[in-house]
């Protein structure tokens, strides 16, 4: 039932060098792929790229052959209210249950705002999102 | 003097020379200090030598214990080019019964002579290594490198011949005729350098040729690593040694691995060792890397004090279960490839050997060198690897500090790691650019 709600964003290892980006969607276009969502963590000389896309094992598929470094990680999807405290209560129900979020970032999504998060125990997380009333996209509205 | 050399030992299969591999200590180092006094007397005979003792203000009587030899001045490659082509004989030309000559890449070649006793002496070490290896007259022995003025073809092909060994002088070229020629003849080892070792291996495997019968093959006259042993060993089907030499002393035999190949014997009876600090000339301890300098012991028609043989090694700490004296690590580079940074000496090939031990990242590297407000920063650009990449930026971060840490202990020097892309950095063909050093430049 959990597994439902886990959605695979694709993270590729990046220099911070101009251009990287663009060569990144640049591929994903080329070869059909959606992006729904892009973020960029940066650290010193170095980054990672994390994008949910339509195809992600075409996405790992394609940009490994280009050269990149690929990873498949597991996120959720949370539709936020759009009414003050949301993020604040979704904070607090993880915190309660002493489950990490490692970072998270968020998109637009189409009837909603949409909060994706990287959580250090998915599946758990889930559980008590679902369980205190909270609103996860399924990985199907992705994939 | 020669007859220490010569002696063969009958009772004993893995040594030539027993008394000599496995001299005791205190021995040695009498022995050692005896031939340096001897040698000393020899290189008075050469205008060269006189002049430098003169300016170094020492006197061949001011030599008395092994210790006194740091006071001697240096011998460079420059030095013996200089006095291209007689001028470093210290014999006259009716005594030397061959000559050859170092490859002439840069300026003249260097000229060696060789008396009788020096092709005698050399023979003898030469059987030392290949019975230290487990050779015997029993075995074929397939000399595949070139003759002639180059000193690895008949450098190896008396000594072989002196352990009995059915010698086959096949020297280089003609691949598939050397192909047959192990198989028909049922060559048991073989000698050659480590590249064209791989050129055999790959027409042997086209052909479908099995060199069923070899088991040995001593591979030198060019650096080679690890990798490439286990490589060899398996498409060739061989035990592969490592052989050390330079025409300087002779030619190949001064140094070899025996079966333990974790470090090379060189020959202190003959060869006296000294391990030094490239910049200072200071010289280093046991354990330490530097540049391998060597004063001959017997050598008659050409002697030499402290040649720097620009190879970079060091003296090993552990003793050796085979019996025989200290070895040497196998040669990491040459020491005009080391950088000196905020005073610490760095050979680019102590980077190499910690990125290989490294899975997270890749072989390939570049070192950028700067001075930052007068101090000098060394910055490494090494790949990620297939295996590094979890996703998480935590992690790289993690994998970037490791990767300095282990420089760190490596080099005792802190550096800057930046962790690049796969497949991004210049692969070199030949010999490797991967320094660039910008603090000349403003
Ligand atoms: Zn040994």
């Amino acid at each position: 039932m959990e597994k439902s709600y886990i959605i695979k964003q694709i993270s590729i290892f990046s220099e911070n060098r101009p251009g990287r980006l663009a060569a990144v969607a640049g591929a994903l276009k080329e070869a059909g792929i959606n992006i729904f969502a892009f973020s960029i963590a940066e650290a010193d000389g170095f980054g990672v790229v994390r994008a949910l896309v339509d195809r992600p094992e075409d996405a790992h598929r394609r940009l490994t052959d280009l050269g990149f470094r690929v990873s498949f990680t597991d996120v959720i999807g949370v539709k936020m209210r759009d009414e003050p405290g949301g993020l604040s209560e979704i904070a607090g129900v993880l915190g309660d249950a002493a489950i990490n979020i490692e970072y998270a970032y968020a998109y637009s999504g189409r009837d909603a705002a949409v909060l994706i998060l990287r959580v250090d125990q998915v599946e758990d997380a889930i559980r008590k999102i679902l369980g205190s009333g909270g609103e996860l996209l399924k990985a199907s509205t992705f994939h | 003097m020669r007859g220490h050399l010569t002696t063969r030992d009958v009772q004993s299969d893995m040594f030539w020379n027993t008394a000599m591999e496995t001299i005791s200590a205190a021995d040695l180092e009498a022995l050692q200090i005896k031939r340096l006094k001897w040698t000393l007397h020899q290189t008075q005979n050469v205008a060269l030598y006189r002049s430098k003792l003169k300016e170094a203000g020492v006197a061949p009587g001011d030599i008395k214990t092994l210790e006194d030899a740091a006071k001697l001045p240096f011998t460079t490659k420059k030095e013996l080019q200089a006095g291209y082509p007689f001028g470093l004989l210290a014999v006259p030309l009716r005594q030397i019964v061959r000559i050859h000559t170092t490859s002439g890449t840069t300026g003249k070649p260097t000229v060696v002579g060789y008396t009788r006793g020096d092709l005698e002496s050399w023979s003898e070490l030469i059987a030392r290594n290949l019975v230290m290896v487990g050779l015997s007259d029993e075995d074929v022995f397939q000399n595949a490198v070139n003759y002639g003025l180059f000193t690895g073809g008949l450098g190896f092909h008396y000594g072989a011949e002196k352990v009995g060994m059915t010698v086959v002088p096949s020297a280089t070229g003609n691949t598939q005729r050397q192909i047959e020629m192990i198989e028909d003849f049922g060559v048991t080892a073989i000698h050659c350098t480590p590249s064209y070792a791989m050129h055999l291996a790959e027409v042997a495997e086209s052909t479908g040729a099995e060199l069923a019968t070899l088991k040995t093959g001593i591979f030198g006259a060019e650096p080679w690593s690890e990798s490439m042993r286990s490589e060899l060993e398996g498409r060739l089907g061989v035990t592969a040694f490592d052989s050390y030499g330079l025409s300087e002393m002779y030619g190949p035999g001064v140094a070899f691995e025996c079966p333990e190949r974790d470090g090379l014997h060189i020959w202190h009876d003959s060869y006296l060792v000294e391990i030094i600090d490239p910049a200072t000339g200071e010289v280093l301890g046991p354990g330490e890397r530097g540049e391998l300098v060597i004063t001959p012991l017997v050598k008659e028609a050409m002697p030499l004090l402290r040649y720097r043989t620009g190879d970079i090694t060091m003296l090993m700490e552990e003793d050796c279960p085979c019996g025989r004296g200290r070895k040497i690590a196998r040669i990491t580079g040459r020491s005009d490839d080391m950088l000196v940074i905020r005073g610490i000496n760095v050979f680019p090939s102590q980077i190499e050997h910690v990125l290989l031990g490294l899975p997270e990242v890749g072989e390939q590297f570049m070192v950028y060198i700067d001075r930052v407000k007068h101090l000098d920063e060394m910055t490494i650009e090494v790949e990620m690897s297939r295996a590094g990449f979890s996703g998480e930026l935590q992690d790289l971060a993690r994998i970037q500090k490791h990767v300095a840490g282990a420089l760190h202990n490596a080099l005792g020097l802190r550096t800057t790691v930046k962790l690049v892309e796969p497949g991004s950095l210049p692969r070199f063909e030949g010999k490797a650019r991967r320094i660039v050093d910008r603090r000349g430049a403003l």
